[in-house]
C-alpha cells in the first residue's frame, strides 16, 4: 500500500467495526447483567419490578370492547357483516348443496362420491398423469369407503367457497399493494400480525360479526388464508421481466391492457403458487373451524380425540393428510404445467380430449350410480371403517409392559427434570428481568431496532396483564423449540451428508408441511394420552419439519466450488462442516429456526383443548361468550411475543446474508 | 411535415437518474462531467445529445454497457420521461403529448425489438406477433391475416401455434421482430436485438435483417455494444460514452478519422480495408484515365487493382454520377493498415 491516507482510512475503519463489536458486547452484558441482578435479588427488589401491579394495568379488554361495540353497533358494521354474512351463507348452502345435499338452493341431489373420485382421477390425470389420478381418485375412494363422506364434503364446502374469495382478495390487494408504495408499507405490519395472531383470533370475532357455522368457518378461513396470496401477488407482479414490460408499452398497452394482457399473465407462476397456498391454509383453518362449532372431519376429529377413540381420530387424520396432500400436488401440479401447442390439423375433439373425458367420466358414473347404489352413497354399514379394531391395536400396544415402561419413564424424565424445573424457572423471573433479556437478545441479534421491538413487545405483553399465562406459553415453545433442534439438527446433518438421503427429507418435510396443524396433535395423543408432555411433543413432530427442511436445504445449498477448495485445504468432514459449510448454512437456518418458532406459538394455543394452563386455556374459553375484548388481549400476548422473535431473528439472518454477500 | 424534417431528431437532451432531477438539471452549472455529477448524487444516463435521424436512415448507437445507449432508445420511445431538452418525432415534441397521444403514437408509428425478446410466455407465436394489433382494437381476422404474413416474413411459418419455450433463442428474436412489424411503423427501435444469440445465428440473423431492411426502407435506429456490427449495418454511427455521444458519422470517416481517442480505441482493431469505401478516399472533380472502379466498391475489394496498377491516382465513379480522382498511395495505406 504506497498511498498513506488510504492506508490510514483502512486502519479506521478496522478500528471503527471492533469499537462497533466492543460497544455491542458492552451493551448487551448490562443488558443480561442488570436483568440477572434483578433476578437474584428478587425479594428485596420493588414488586413492582417483579410483577406489574394490578393499578398498573390499564382495562384494555374493556376498552377493546367498547371499541367493538361502538364499531358493531354505533357505526353500523354489523349490518355490513350480516349482509356479507347472508351472501356467504347462500354460497356454502349453495356448494353444500352440490356436496351432500344439504336442501337448500339449488336443490339438487348430492354429487354420488364415485363421480367426484372420478372426474378428480380425471383432472389428476390431466395436470400430472397417473399418479396424480391415482392419487386424487384414491383419496375420495378412501373417504367415501370410510364412511366418512358426508363429513369430508362439509369441509370441502367451506373450501370452495373461502378458496375462490381469498384468491380473489388477495389478488386485489396484492395488485394495490404493487400499485402503491404507500399501501404496501400500511400493509405490510398487518400481514406480519395476521401471519403471527393465534387462530382462536380469527374465530372468535369471525362468530360475533357473522353468524356460528359454515359462514364464520368461511370468513375465518378467508381472512387467514389471504396473507400469502397477497405477498406471492406482489413478488409475481414485481418479476416481470423489464423487457415484456416495455413490450407491452410499445405496443401501445392502455394501463388496463397492461395490466390484463402483460402483468397478470407473466405473473401466472407466482399467482398459482399463492392459490397452493391460500388452498392449503384453507384447510388448515377450516379444520380447526371445529371450535366454532363447524361441523366436517375436524369437529369429528376433536370429538373422537376428546372421547380417547383414537381408532376412529386415525382414520379420519389419514382422510385429512390424503385430502391436503392431494389438494397441494393438483394446485402444484398446475402450476408446472405449461401450455403445449398442437400440431396444425389436429382434430377438435384431440385438442379437448380431456374436457371431453372428464364430461364423459361425470356422466358415466353418475348413471352407473344410478343403478349401483353402492357408488352413490357408501351407507353406515357398508363402510370398511376398523375404527374399534384399530382402537384396540393401539391401545394394546401401548398397555405392553415394555412398551409402557418407555412411555411412562419419558414421560416421569420430561415432566420431573425438564418441564416443571424450567417453567418454574421461567415463571420465577421477575416481569423486568425477561423484558431486560429480551432486548439484550435483540440488541445481540439485530442491533437497536430489534431490541428496541423486544423491550416495547415485552413490556406490552406485561401491560397486557396475562404475564403467567404468557410465560407458561412461552415456556412451551422455547422447550418444544430447542428440544425439535435437538433432535433435528443431527438428523438433517446426517442427511445433508447424502444425495438421496437430503431429496428424501427435504420431500417427506415438504410433505408434512402440507399437513393441517391439527393433525400433529394425533400421534402427540396417542403415545402419551392428555397430559402436558403431549403438548410439548406436538409441538415438537410440527417444529421439527422446518428445522429439519431448512438445516438440510442451507448445508445442501452451500456452493460445490466452496466445499471443493475446504477438501483441497484438506479439511476434514467435520472441519468442513463447522468451519464452513455451517456458518454458510446459518442464515438459511436462521429462516427455519423462525419458523419454527411461529409454529409454535400456533401449535400451542391449538393444544389448548388438551389441558394446557396458558394464553391459550383462556382464549378458549372466550369461544364460548362474547368477550372480544380479553381474546384480543390474549391474542396480542401471543402476538408480540412471536414477533419481536422473529423480527430479532429475521434481522439477524439479513445481516448475515449480507456480510455473506448471499 | 416536409421531406426534409427529420423523422427523430433530439436537442440537448438530459436524462438523470436521481432525486428531483429537473430541479438538479436547472441549477447545475454549464458542463459538469459524468463524474462531477455522480458525486452530486446523479447519474446522467443521457447527457447533452443531440441528433438526428433522416427519414429511411439507420443509425446504429453503439458504445459499451452502461454508456446510456439503451437510456437514449427510451427516451425517444419515450419509455423514459427525459429532464432536459427536446425530442421530436417528424417533427413532434413528444414530451409534450398526453398518454393517449403516446399510447396512439406507439400504436401507429413505433415498433421495437428488444434484447431478451419481451415475448409473452402465454401467448403463441401467432398471437404474439398480433398482440399490438389487438391492443390497438383490430378486429380478429384482419390481425390474424397481417400477423401470419409477418409470421412468413420472418420465415417462422408452420410455427404460428408454438410457444416462446418452444423456440430457440434466434426463432424467439425472428418473432420480436415480427411483432415489431406488425403494425407497420415508420420508425423501428432495435435495443442490442442480437447480443443474446450465439455468434453463428448472430450473424444469420443481420443478413436476415439486412434482407428486410431493403424490402421495408424503415428510418431505424439500432442499438449495439458490438462495433462490427454497428460497422456492418449502418448508415451513421453514433458512439456513445458516459451519456454523451462522442462522434456521429458514417462507418468510413469513423474509422479513417476518430474524433476523440475513445473512439480510436475502437478503430485499432478494426480490418479499415473491408469498412471504408472508394468513394470517401477520391477527390471529386479530378480526372484521370483508366477503367473506373466504383464508389461503393471497399478498399479490400480493390486489392488487386491497387497493388497491380501502377499510376499515382484511380478514377472513382461516384454515387451522384460524376468521377472523381483515389490517391492509390493512400488507398494503399488503408489496405495495409498504416497508420497517416
Amino acid at each position: 500500500m504506497s498511498d498513506p491516507t488510504s492506508a490510514d482510512a483502512m486502519m479506521s475503519g478496522a478500528e471503527a467495526t471492533s469499537v462497533g463489536a466492543t460497544r455491542t458486547r458492552t451493551i448487551v452484558l448490562a443488558l443480561f447483567g442488570v436483568a440477572i441482578l434483578l433476578a437474584v435479588l428478587k425479594p428485596w427488589i420493588p414488586s413492582a419490578l417483579v410483577r406489574l401491579p394490578e393499578g398498573a394495568i390499564l382495562p384494555w379488554a374493556d376498552w377493546l370492547d367498547a371499541g367493538f361495540s361502538w364499531l358493531q353497533n354505533d357505526i353500523g358494521l354489523i349490518h355490513v357483516t350480516r349482509t356479507i354474512s347472508g351472501w356467504l351463507g347462500f354460497l356454502t348452502d349453495a356448494a353444500a348443496n352440490v356436496l351432500y345435499g344439504k336442501s337448500r338452493w339449488p336443490r339438487l341431489e348430492a354429487l354420488p362420491w364415485s363421480v367426484v373420485a372420478a372426474c378428480s382421477a380425471v383432472l389428476g390425470y390431466w395436470l400430472g398423469g397417473w399418479r396424480l389420478a391415482l392419487l386424487a381418485g384414491g383419496t375420495f375412494v378412501w373417504t367415501a369407503l370410510m364412511g366418512q363422506w358426508r363429513w369430508a364434503m362439509e369441509t370441502l364446502s367451506v373450501i370452495a367457497v373461502a378458496v375462490p374469495f381469498g384468491f380473489g382478495i388477495g389478488l386485489l390487494l396484492g395488485m394495490c399493494a404493487w400499485k402503491s408504495r404507500r399501501f404496501e408499507e400500511a400493509l405490510r405490519p398487518v400481514l406480519l400480525v395476521l401471519q403471527t395472531l393465534p387462530f382462536y383470533s380469527y374465530l372468535l370475532p369471525a362468530v360475533i360479526f357473522f353468524k356460528v357455522g359454515p359462514t364464520a368457518a368461511s370468513v375465518a378461513t378467508i381472512v387467514y388464508s389471504m396473507p400469502p396470496m397477497i405477498l406471492m401477488t406482489i413478488v409475481g407482479l414485481r418479476k416481470v421481466p423489464p423487457d415484456v414490460v416495455e413490450a407491452g408499452r410499445m405496443a401501445g398497452c392502455t394501463r388496463w391492457q397492461m395490466l390484463r394482457h402483460v402483468f397478470l399473465p407473466s405473473a401466472r407462476n407466482e399467482i398459482l403458487v399463492g392459490l397452493n397456498q391460500v388452498i392449503m391454509l384453507a384447510l388448515a383453518m377450516v379444520v380447526l373451524t371445529a371450535f366454532i362449532g363447524m361441523p366436517g372431519l375436524g369437529a369429528k376429529l376433536l370429538a373422537m380425540m376428546n372421547s380417547f377413540k383414537l381408532g376412529r381420530s386415525f382414520e379420519i387424520g389419514v382422510t385429512i393428510v390424503l385430502l391436503a396432500v392431494t389438494l397441494d400436488r393438483l394446485s402444484k401440479a398446475w402450476v408446472v404445467k405449461q401450455p403445449e401447442h398442437f400440431e396444425k390439423g389436429t382434430p377438435w375433439w384431440q385438442r379437448h380430449a380431456f374436457l371431453l373425458l372428464g364430461v364423459a367420466t361425470f356422466m358415466l358414473f353418475y348413471l352407473l350410480s344410478q343403478y349401483l347404489p353402492i357408488l352413490d352413497e357408501v351407507g353406515r354399514r357398508q363402510s370398511l371403517s376398523r375404527g374399534s379394531e384399530i382402537d384396540t391395536l393401539i391401545k394394546g400396544f401401548l398397555s405392553i409392559a415394555w412398551v409402557k415402561a418407555i412411555t411412562d419413564f419419558i414421560r416421569w424424565f420430561f415432566n420431573l427434570w425438564v418441564l416443571i424445573p424450567t417453567e418454574l424457572a421461567l415463571l420465577f423471573l421477575p416481569t423486568f428481568t425477561v423484558i431486560l433479556a429480551m432486548t439484550g437478545i435483540g440488541y445481540l441479534l439485530g442491533g437497536w431496532f430489534p431490541a428496541l421491538i423486544g423491550f416495547l413487545f415485552f413490556s406490552a405483553v406485561a401491560q397486557l396483564g396475562w404475564w403467567d399465562r404468557a410465560m407458561l406459553t412461552l415456556h412451551s415453545t422455547l422447550t418444544a423449540v430447542f428440544l425439535a433442534m435437538l433432535f433435528g439438527m443431527p438428523l438433517a446433518i446426517w442427511a445433508a451428508q447424502r444425495e438421496r438421503a437430503s431429496r428424501w427429507m427435504i420431500f417427506a418435510c415438504d410433505t408434512a408441511q402440507t399437513f393441517p396443524s391439527f393433525i400433529y396433535l394425533l400421534p402427540a395423543i396417542m403415545l402419551f394420552g392428555i397430559t402436558p408432555i403431549t403438548v410439548i411433543l406436538a409441538i415438537l413432530i410440527y417444529t421439527m419439519v422446518p428445522v429439519v427442511r431448512y438445516t438440510v436445504e442451507g448445508l445442501r445449498g452451500v456452493p460445490r466450488e466452496i466445499t471443493e477448495a475446504a477438501d483441497m485445504a484438506g479439511a476434514t468432514r467435520w472441519q468442513k462442516l463447522w468451519k464452513v459449510e455451517f456458518p454458510l448454512a446459518m442464515p438459511t437456518i436462521a429462516v427455519g429456526l423462525n419458523q419454527a418458532f411461529i409454529f409454535a406459538f400456533f401449535m400451542v394455543i391449538i393444544a389448548a383443548f388438551i389441558g394446557t394452563r396458558d394464553l391459550g386455556q383462556e382464549m378458549q374459553r372466550t369461544l364460548a361468550g362474547t368477550d372480544l375484548g380479553k381474546n384480543f388481549t390474549l391474542g396480542f400476548s401471543v402476538v408480540f411475543m412471536a414477533l419481536s422473535l422473529d423480527i430479532a431473528i429475521n434481522s439477524w439472518a439479513r445481516k448475515r446474508r449480507e456480510i455473506l454477500g448471499q | 411535415m416536409d421531406s426534409d424534417t427529420p423523422v427523430i431528431s433530439a436537442e440537448h437532451v438530459w436524462k438523470l437518474f436521481g432525486p428531483n432531477p429537473e430541479a438538479y438539471l436547472s441549477r447545475m452549472p454549464e458542463g459538469r462531467s459524468f463524474e462531477e455529477i455522480r458525486s452530486d448524487g446523479y447519474i446522467a444516463g443521457v447527457k447533452d445529445v443531440s441528433l438526428e435521424v433522416a427519414k429511411g436512415e439507420m443509425l446504429v448507437i453503439m458504445g459499451l454497457s452502461g454508456s446510456g445507449k439503451s437510456t437514449l432508445v427510451r427516451c425517444f420511445s419515450r419509455l423514459h420521461d427525459i429532464t432536459g431538452g427536446a425530442i421530436r418525432i417528424d417533427g413532434q415534441d413528444i414530451m409534450s403529448l398526453n398518454a393517449t397521444e403516446l399510447i396512439e403514437l406507439r400504436r401507429s408509428k413505433m415498433g421495437m425489438v428488444f434484447q431478451s425478446f419481451g415475448l409473452l410466455p402465454h401467448r403463441t407465436v401467432l398471437e404474439n406477433v398480433a398482440f399490438p394489433l389487438e391492443m390497438r382494437g383490430q378486429d380478429r381476422h384482419a390481425r390474424r391475416e397481417r400477423a401470419l404474413e409477418m409470421v412468413r416474413l420472418v420465415g417462422l411459418e408452420g410455427r404460428e401455434d408454438y410457444f416462446p419455450r418452444e423456440l430457440s433463442g434466434g426463432q424467439q428474436q425472428r418473432v420480436g421482430i415480427a411483432r415489431s412489424l406488425a403494425i407497420e411503423p415508420n420508425i423501428w427501435f432495435l435495443d442490442e436485438p442480437f447480443s443474446a444469440l450465439d455468434p453463428l445465428i448472430r450473424r444469420e440473423m443481420q443478413d436476415e435483417f439486412l434482407r428486410l431492411q431493403d424490402m421495408l426502407g424503415k428510418t431505424i435506429v439500432f442499438i449495439t455494444h458490438d462495433f462490427d456490427e454497428a460497422l456492418r449495418l449502418a448508415d451513421r454511427i453514433a458512439i456513445m460514452k458516459d451519456g454523451a455521444v462522442e462522434q456521429v458519422d458514417t462507418p468510413d470517416k469513423i474509422v479513417l478519422d476518430p474524433a476523440t481517442e475513445y473512439v480510436a480505441r475502437f478503430t485499432e482493431e478494426v480490418d479499415k480495408a473491408s469498412v471504408v469505401h472508394a468513394s470517401v478516399l477520391a477527390t471529386e472533380g479530378v480526372a484521370v484515365d483508366g477503367e473506373p472502379v466504383p464508389g461503393d466498391a471497399t478498399i479490400l475489394s480493390l486489392a488487386r487493382r491497387l497493388v497491380e496498377d501502377t499510376s499515382d491516382a484511380i478514377p472513382v465513379s461516384l454515387p451522384d454520377g460524376s468521377m472523381g480522382a483515389m490517391d492509390r498511395k493512400a488507398a494503399l495505406a488503408v489496405l495495409f493498415g498504416e497508420r497517416e
